[in-house]
């Protein structure tokens, strides 16, 4: 039961993680660096768009990304926890290492 | 007041916030001193972590490098910050779950090895001198170029201040320096953007002043810099000039490089627990933004300004920044012409003038006119840059000698405070090396410092990720994963850096990839091997794979 439990866990883990990747390098390899001329061609005020996610729009995406991982893992956490004994990992303690 | 005098007050002010900071926050145990006692509020540790990864390279060098780079300076800011999601997603959480006090701690233990162990801590010591002889002569030059004394003395000052600090609080000390020397250094790098901003586009927020109009009336920023870049023939500045798969190469070498930095990846050690950890690199992607988005904010106008104010100028009304810096030999002049005007062209046989990419952030207040306390401000930046790195680098360096090395490899006998001794013995020591190549700086030390990223890209990143990702994985593929991409790595850059820095050209390089985006292909190779030779050896005992299903689980710290 525990297996199979921290096997979905896993399981669901992983898919959020290389869907994060998957958004992470299409920004900023895609978008920033292989496309960047291409984009280049649409302009919104002062900016070249292919430019502006090189050196703007990139890191608000990776800034974004972490914040989805974030609450993504924190769900997927209280559900695991909730189906095993509700055991609280909520330690403020330094002891807990 | 004039700009020297501001510059002392600052100067002296942080300096004593960081010696109080070490008084209150001595540190006890072994435990103190590795990871802070592991109670640190995931925002602190963001804000710690934000000071110990921008180093002097960031906040001086970086805007600079980007202002002369112009869109091909997209590897450093995507490099820099990309990185970050991959710790976050794929190695902090993990590491701290696994919850011991340091890199080495982790290969030792998950590939189950002595040998992997101290391969690790060669890489994590190699890397982290690397990159603390690079901060320590940074702090030097500050020193010596604001407060006119010599770059001995510079270094002495701040030698003495880490020093202090490192040795008396170990992680405890370092993380609230790190903390208040944050706050020094982002409004030390904030205030000159916004009034720049505000000066050039009437806009507050560099961000937007960046892709707004020019208050003189010609036109938006960006196309202004493009134009004035090509009526003197540079390279159009939104357009790129390197091949896109060097960039790209770059761009992932200083990504996984981040992601593989022992000295940030203890950062998330002193956290409470999993979930603090993910916070914390949340929050120190933060911090850390708000310095890499106003980079190139400021590279921009820097630029644009330092084209205004100098091309066609009669050399004998410069403004009085131009003769100050002058004097350090970082701009330099040269009438070829003889026509006492200063020709700045694209084009090498008629240009005149040669600018340092280092000034254009220290020089960039003087240049706009800004009030001397701004000026005086970024000195007090540029130091809690070097300053925050320095210590978190050393404090790697101590660990992995004392723990590491003696504890868990030679004398597994001695007692925590002997090893707690060491420990400080091992960052005195460290602190004196270090010191001493700031002051006797080799040539390629400054050039070396970017590569310790290709280095920890080619030998930890992909040792970590695979430890946790592929429970299968045995010793022997990671020992010689790590030793075959370092080999590699260390052999492209040494061979192009220093043994035939003439044949550092395109056409020689591998695959057209330069000696700064090898890492990547560094990494590669690691994975490769790791894979190949896991195949025909013996799978991770047992226990092992338990250890690594353990680590994959959430909470129970």
């Amino acid at each position: 039961m525990v297996d199979s439990r921290a096997h979905s866990y896993w399981k669901a883990n992983i898919k959020l993680v290389l869907s994060l990747l998957c958004v992470w390098f299409l920004i900023s390899f895609g978008c920033g660096i292989l496309f960047v001329d291409a984009l280049d061609n649409i302009r919104f005020g002062g900016f070249k768009l292919g430019f502006w996610i090189a050196q703007q729009g990139s890191i608000l995406v990776f800034i974004a990304l972490i914040f989805i991982y974030i609450r993504a893992m924190d769900k997927l956490d209280e559900k695991y926890n909730q189906e095993s004994s509700g055991e609280s990992n909520q330690q403020t303690e330094g002891d807990s290492l | 007041m004039s700009v020297q005098a501001w510059t002392y007050v600052f100067v002296v002010l942080s300096f004593s916030l960081y010696i109080g900071i070490a008084i209150w926050s001595r540190a006890g145990s072994t435990k103190e001193f590795y990871v802070a006692g592991g109670g640190v509020h995931p925002i602190a540790n963001g804000m710690a972590t934000a000071a110990d990864w921008m180093s002097a390279a960031s906040f001086i060098g970086m805007a600079g490098l980007i202002s002369f780079l112009g869109r091909d300076g997209t590897f450093y800011l995507m490099g820099w910050t990309g990185g970050y999601v991959l710790l976050a997603l794929l190695l902090a959480p993990y590491l701290r779950k696994f919850g011991k006090f340091t890199v080495p701690d982790f290969i030792g233990d998950r590939y189950y090895s002595q040998t992997a162990r101290l391969v690790a801590v060669f890489c994590a010591i190699v890397i982290s001198f690397i990159y603390v002889c690079g901060q320590m002569q940074g702090a030097g030059i500050v020193f010596s170029r604001f407060l006119e004394v010599d770059v001995t003395t510079g270094v002495i000052i701040g030698m003495a201040i880490v020093f202090f600090y490192a040795v008396l609080g170990g992680m405890k000390g370092i993380t609230y320096t790190q903390v208040a020397q944050y706050c020094v250094l982002i409004f030390a790098f904030m205030v000159p953007a916004i009034f720049i901003s505000l000066m050039m586009t009437g806009q507050a927020i560099p961000q937007i002043g960046f892709g707004s109009e020019l208050l003189d009336g010609s036109g938006y920023l960006l196309d202004r810099l493009d134009g004035l870049s090509q009526e003197l023939g540079f390279a159009t500045y939104t357009e790129g000039q390197r091949s896109t798969q060097d960039v790209f190469f770059i761009t992932a070498a200083l990504m996984f490089g981040t992601a593989g930095l022992p000295h940030v990846i203890i950062r998330f050690f002193t956290v409470p627990n999993v979930r603090d950890a993910r916070r914390s690199a949340g929050y120190a992607i933060i911090f850390i933004a708000i310095l890499y988005t106003t980079a190139p904010t400021v590279a921009a106008f820097a630029r644009t300004n330092l084209i205004n104010s100098v091309s066609n100028v009669e050399y004998s009304a410069v403004p009085e920044w131009f003769s100050k810096w002058e004097s350090t030999n970082l701009i330099r002049f040269n009438d070829k012409n003889n026509d006492g005007k200063i020709q700045y062209l694209g084009d090498a046989e008629k240009n005149e003038l040669t600018v340092s990419a280092d000034i254009m952030v220290m020089a960039n207040p003087e240049i706009a006119g800004l009030p001397n306390w701004v000026v005086a401000l970024v000195t007090a930046g540029a130091l809690a840059a070097a300053l925050s790195t320095a210590a978190g680098l050393l404090l790697v360096i101590s660990t992995s000698v004392a723990h590491d090395m003696l504890k868990r490899t030679f004398m597994p006998s001695i007692t925590e405070k002997q090893e707690l001794l060491y420990a400080r013995l091992s960052i005195f020591v460290a602190v004196l090396i270090a010191g001493y190549v700031g002051m006797n700086p080799p040539a390629y030390v400054a050039q070396v410092v970017a590569f310790a990223f290709g280095l920890a890209a080619a030998s930890f990143f992909p040792a970590i990720v695979l430890g946790i990702f592929q429970k299968k994985m045995n010793k022997e593929g990671a020992i010689t994963g790590m030793a075959a991409g370092f080999i590699f790595t260390a052999s492209y850059i040494i061979y192009f850096k220093l043994i035939n820095p003439a044949a550092n050209t395109a056409d020689n390089w591998l695959f057209g990839i330069s000696p700064e985006g090898i890492g990547t292909l560094g990494t590669m190779i690691n994975i490769f091997f790791a894979y190949t030779v896991s195949r025909f050896t013996p799978e991770a005992p047992a226990e092992v794979q338990e250890l690594v299903e353990n680590i994959r689980l959430p909470g129970e710290a």
